[in-house]
């Protein structure tokens, strides 16, 4: 393999790690955010016991989520170099924005939020778990608003003499369409990984007879926010369907494997042979869904693989203008269906707990804890589908991905770091299950009492309330 | 002032916040076995920088985003040029943070005592090798034009053309030396700030000892560094002054005025940091192949709107940043002691008994 080759998996198995952490991040310090909330609201000591509970196993992740995302900030230098040279004056504002408005409020006041817990009034102390909560919206957002521009570019020119980009319009780099709804689809997408989180865990307590009357309240949340989140998800995904056909026409070809323009395309749910060919052959399918997916119309005209190659032939000189089809077809269905089998759960899941039922027996918590994999492997085929679909692009029309790596970087360089990150990454996978899964058995904490705000001063011994 | 010089002083006003406050925390950690005798020091000491380190770190990541946002090809050149330390510098950072919060997460002596291993192999190889970068930067490294480059004369061009052992120069060791003696100083200075009792002392000392070390290496790198300084007229100065200040830095450390002697060293990383940019200015990555193959604030950086656009940004927020985190310092300003750490690592008194009952 050559370097672009090593590179480009390097940065998949980075990206997609980080990925892992991030929507359990981004989901579950909404879950902490309003237990702790409605304790202070109401005082009942069963918020404070969900709060302390989910609020470790959110550190264990946010942990990692941090530490894998130092490496993302600067493999874009390192493995990418001229792709960084040409995008730099456009694409690093959004990321130092981010680094200057989001994690430093991430950070600091997550620090105050775990050791804070006798050092600051109540109140202030609720309030820094909101604002860590607000910087990893806020994260998520300049982040998001990067990569869209990858996707999409706008706001820029060339300058003809050095033929990089030259931003003019960060306004419309942040909030053209192409990133809001992304935003707001890969917010809610994280929702969904969270809220099955949360409901498997209630789900094994249960089936435990443990701690009944905590987990009951917190199954019912995972699955309300699982349903609230999958109909976001869905139209939020509808919505970014249509516009990608504007801005990508070959990606939402290529996520129907649809080789010939076609007036009301179908929707298969399956498809036999040979999907990174030439032609491929559906087994089922929805009629008209696809055209309507992509128009709003069920008769509307959607382009075909083939019919884009020749135009962007014409357009940008020969080349394959195509992604690997099979990725991008499966990924979609990955996606919309691992994704969507959570909404049915969630119903079901709603309906075994109407009134003041629940489920007895083992069934209800293998289902739940299965069920988890669900969102957070579609979210991972989500990226998987809208990164590899754009290629042969890095940025959408205006570089190639082959384009726009390190050209010094020897291939034995990035074998080394390859290597390196994975078996590392690996090692920490294995001891992060293992703290989560531990930590979960040992339950919500049974002892709670208040932390009375003590700010005694140098001379008093009293035990820290919190230490590492 | 012209904004590609606003925006270089930024960025260097970014790498000292880093040195100084991220330093403190290789610092400690790096002392972990030499101060922290037993497992209850080693959690005084790392209680000491526990709600501070991750947004300290940030101010490195930070810095990073803004050499991209401002000076992308310096961004480019740099990290794609030095990619084996930087690739050393990430996997050290990623134990190093994974670990302060795992160490305490379960309870048996080898998960602890693997963890104590990881946060001082993932202190002590930053604080190296960030010098060691710095040496190269400040001394010149090779940057030369790619082959073939369809215009050789445009800095787009330019790359790092050397090897991982060419950043191994004399020179750049020396100023890795003294990033690593000097954090390990301020380091000790911080503990003893922060902690009462036999710690205190034991920093006091270690303070000393190691400072005096540091002094030595600083001294020499700061020198060296001047025949490369573009401007000696005022780094040399800058040195001197810098080197005054760590001798009283020391000097308070052995009065016991903790206070004075942690400003003191932190002037010293501020002024010796100074004194590099300075020297370095209006370079960011100069050639020692060809001047004509200097990256500079001029030919590496972006075009007036991004910087504009980022100014605003950087102006904002950077006050808004330094009075949060500045109040998190007086939030925990409380000196730590052996007797005030609780039995229980990690969990807080509540959860005790299902701590141990799990593990
Ligand atoms: C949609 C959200 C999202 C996406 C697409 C990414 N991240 Fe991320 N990142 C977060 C959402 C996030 C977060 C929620 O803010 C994290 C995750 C968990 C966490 O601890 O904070 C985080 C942490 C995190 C950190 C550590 C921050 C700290 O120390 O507090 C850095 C440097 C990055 N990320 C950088 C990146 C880069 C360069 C990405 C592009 C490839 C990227 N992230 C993709
Ligand atoms: C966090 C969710 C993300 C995931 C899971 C993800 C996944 C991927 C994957 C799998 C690839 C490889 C595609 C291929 O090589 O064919 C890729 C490429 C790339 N992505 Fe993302 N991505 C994510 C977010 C981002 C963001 C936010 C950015 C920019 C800010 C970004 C920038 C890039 C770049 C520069 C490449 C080119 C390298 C390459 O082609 O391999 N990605 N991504
Ligand atoms: C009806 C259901 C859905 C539809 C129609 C849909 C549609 C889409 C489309 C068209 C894209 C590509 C955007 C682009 O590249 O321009 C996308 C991306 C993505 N999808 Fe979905 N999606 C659905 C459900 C889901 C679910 C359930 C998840 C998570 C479990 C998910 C996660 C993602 C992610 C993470 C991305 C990449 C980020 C982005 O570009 O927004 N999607 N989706």
């Amino acid at each position: 393999m050559g370097a672009l080759d090593l590179a480009r998996w390097q940065f998949a198995i980075t990206t997609v790690y980080h990925f892992l952490f991030v929507p359990l991040t981004l989901g579950t310090v909404w879950f902490v955010v309003g237990f702790q909330t409605a304790w202070v609201r109401t005082g009942k000591v069963k918020y404070l016991q969900l709060t302390k509970f989910f609020g470790k196993l959110f550190l264990i992740n946010f942990a990692l989520g941090v530490v894998t995302g130092i490496v993302q900030e600067f493999q874009f230098g390192m493995n990418w170099s001229e792709y960084s040279r040409y995008v730099g004056d456009v694409f690093g504002a959004p990321l130092a924005m981010e680094g200057l408005l989001a994690f430093f409020l991430e950070s600091t006041f997550l620090g105050l939020w775990i050791f804070g817990w006798d050092r600051l009034p109540k109140k202030l102390h609720l309030a820094t778990i909101w604002a860590a909560a607000v910087g990893t919206l806020l994260s998520a957002f300049f982040i998001l608003a990067a990569n869209a521009w990858m996707q999409h570019p706008v706001g820029y020119d060339v300058n003809p003499e050095t033929g990089r980009a030259v931003l003019n319009d960060i306004g419309a780099v942040l909030f053209q369409n192409t990133s809001l709804i992304a935003f707001f689809h890969t917010i809610s997408a994280s929702f969904l990984v969270a809220g099955a989180g949360v409901a498997a865990i209630g789900a094994y307590f249960l089936m435990k007879d443990r701690q009944v009357e905590i987990f009951r309240p917190a199954v019912k949340a995972g699955a309300w926010v699982i349903l609230a989140a999958a109909i976001v998800v869905s139209v939020t995904g509808d919505m970014d369907a249509k516009i990608m056909v504007q801005q990508q026409p070959m990606k939402m070809a290529a996520a129907e494997a649809l080789y010939n323009t076609t007036d009301s395309a179908p929707f298969s749910i399956l498809s036999v042979g040979d999907v990174a060919g030439t032609t491929a052959t559906p087994v089922i399918e929805v009629p008209g869904l696809t055209s309507f997916m992509a128009t709003g119309s069920f008769d509307g005209n959607v382009q075909g693989i083939n019919d884009l190659q020749a135009e962007y032939t014409a357009k940008y000189g020969p080349g394959n203008y195509a992604p690997y089809v099979p990725v991008t077809y499966w990924g979609f269905r990955l996606m919309i269906g691992l994704g969507m089998l959570a909404a049915l759960y969630a119903l079901w899941a709603l309906w075994r707990f109407r009134g003041d039922r629940r489920p007895k027996g083992k069934g209800f918590a293998i289902v739940s804890s299965l069920i988890v994999l669900g969102p957070l492997l579609g979210i991972s085929a989500g990226w998987i589908f809208t990164e590899m679909g754009r290629q042969p692009w890095i940025v959408f029309g205006a570089q190639k991905t082959a384009d726009a790596v390190s050209p010094l970087v020897t291939p034995l360089e990035v074998w080394i770091s390859l290597i390196g990150f994975t078996l590392v990454y690996a090692a920490l996978a294995v001891v992060e299950l293992k703290l989560i899964l531990k930590y979960i058995k040992a339950g919500a904490p049974e002892d709670v009492e208040e932390h009375p705000f003590d700010d005694s001063q140098d001379g008093s011994t009293k035990p820290l309330y919190f230490a590492y | 002032m012209d904004l590609v010089t606003v925006w270089f002083i930024l960025i260097a006003v970014l790498w000292i916040g880093y040195f100084v406050l991220d330093g403190f925390d290789m610092g400690v950690g790096m002392l972990l076995p030499v101060i922290g005798t037993d497992d209850l020091r080693r959690r005084v000491m790392i209680n000491t920088i526990g709600p501070v380190w991750d947004g300290n770190e940030v101010w490195l990541l930070v810095a990073g985003g803004a050499t991209f946002a401002a000076f992308p090809l310096w961004y480019a050149t740099l990290f794609s040029g030095y990619y084996l330390a930087l690739f050393v510098i990430l996997l050290a950072l990623i134990l190093r943070g994974v670990a302060f919060e795992y160490r305490g997460k379960h309870d048996t002596a080898k998960w602890r005592a693997n963890w104590d291993r990881a946060i001082v192999v993932g202190s002590v190889l930053p604080a190296l090798l960030f010098g060691v970068a710095f040496g190269n930067i400040v001394g010149g490294s090779k940057i030369a034009p790619l082959e073939g480059a369809a215009n050789p004369a445009d800095a787009g061009s330019f790359n790092y053309v050397g090897s991982f052992f060419d950043l191994l120069n004399p020179f750049a060791l020396v100023v890795g030396l003294m990033t690593l003696t000097v954090f390990a100083t301020h380091g000790a200075i911080f503990l003893s700030l922060k902690t009462s009792g036999e710690i205190r002392e034991a920093s006091r000392k270690v303070a000393l000892r190691i400072g005096l070390v540091a002094a030595v290496f600083a001294v020499a790198a700061l020198l060296w560094s001047q025949a490369f300084s573009g401007r000696v007229a005022v780094t040399l100065p800058l040195s001197l002054v810098a080197a005054v200040l760590w001798l009283s830095a020391l000097g308070m450390v052995m009065k016991g005025r903790d206070g004075w002697a942690f400003l003191l060293s932190a002037g010293t990383i501020l002024l010796a940091v100074t004194s590099l940019f300075v020297g370095l200015f209006p370079n960011v990555m100069p050639s020692s192949i060809d001047a004509a193959y200097n990256l500079t604030v001029y030919n590496a950086s972006s075009q007036s709107y991004t910087l504009t656009v980022m100014t605003i940004v950087a102006a904002i927020m950077t006050p808004i940043v330094l009075v949060y985190q500045g109040w998190t310092y007086w939030v925990f300003r409380k000196r730590i002691s052996t007797s005030m750490i609780p039995p229980q690592p990690a969990t807080g008194r509540a959860d005790d008994r299902f701590a141990t009952s799990a593990s």
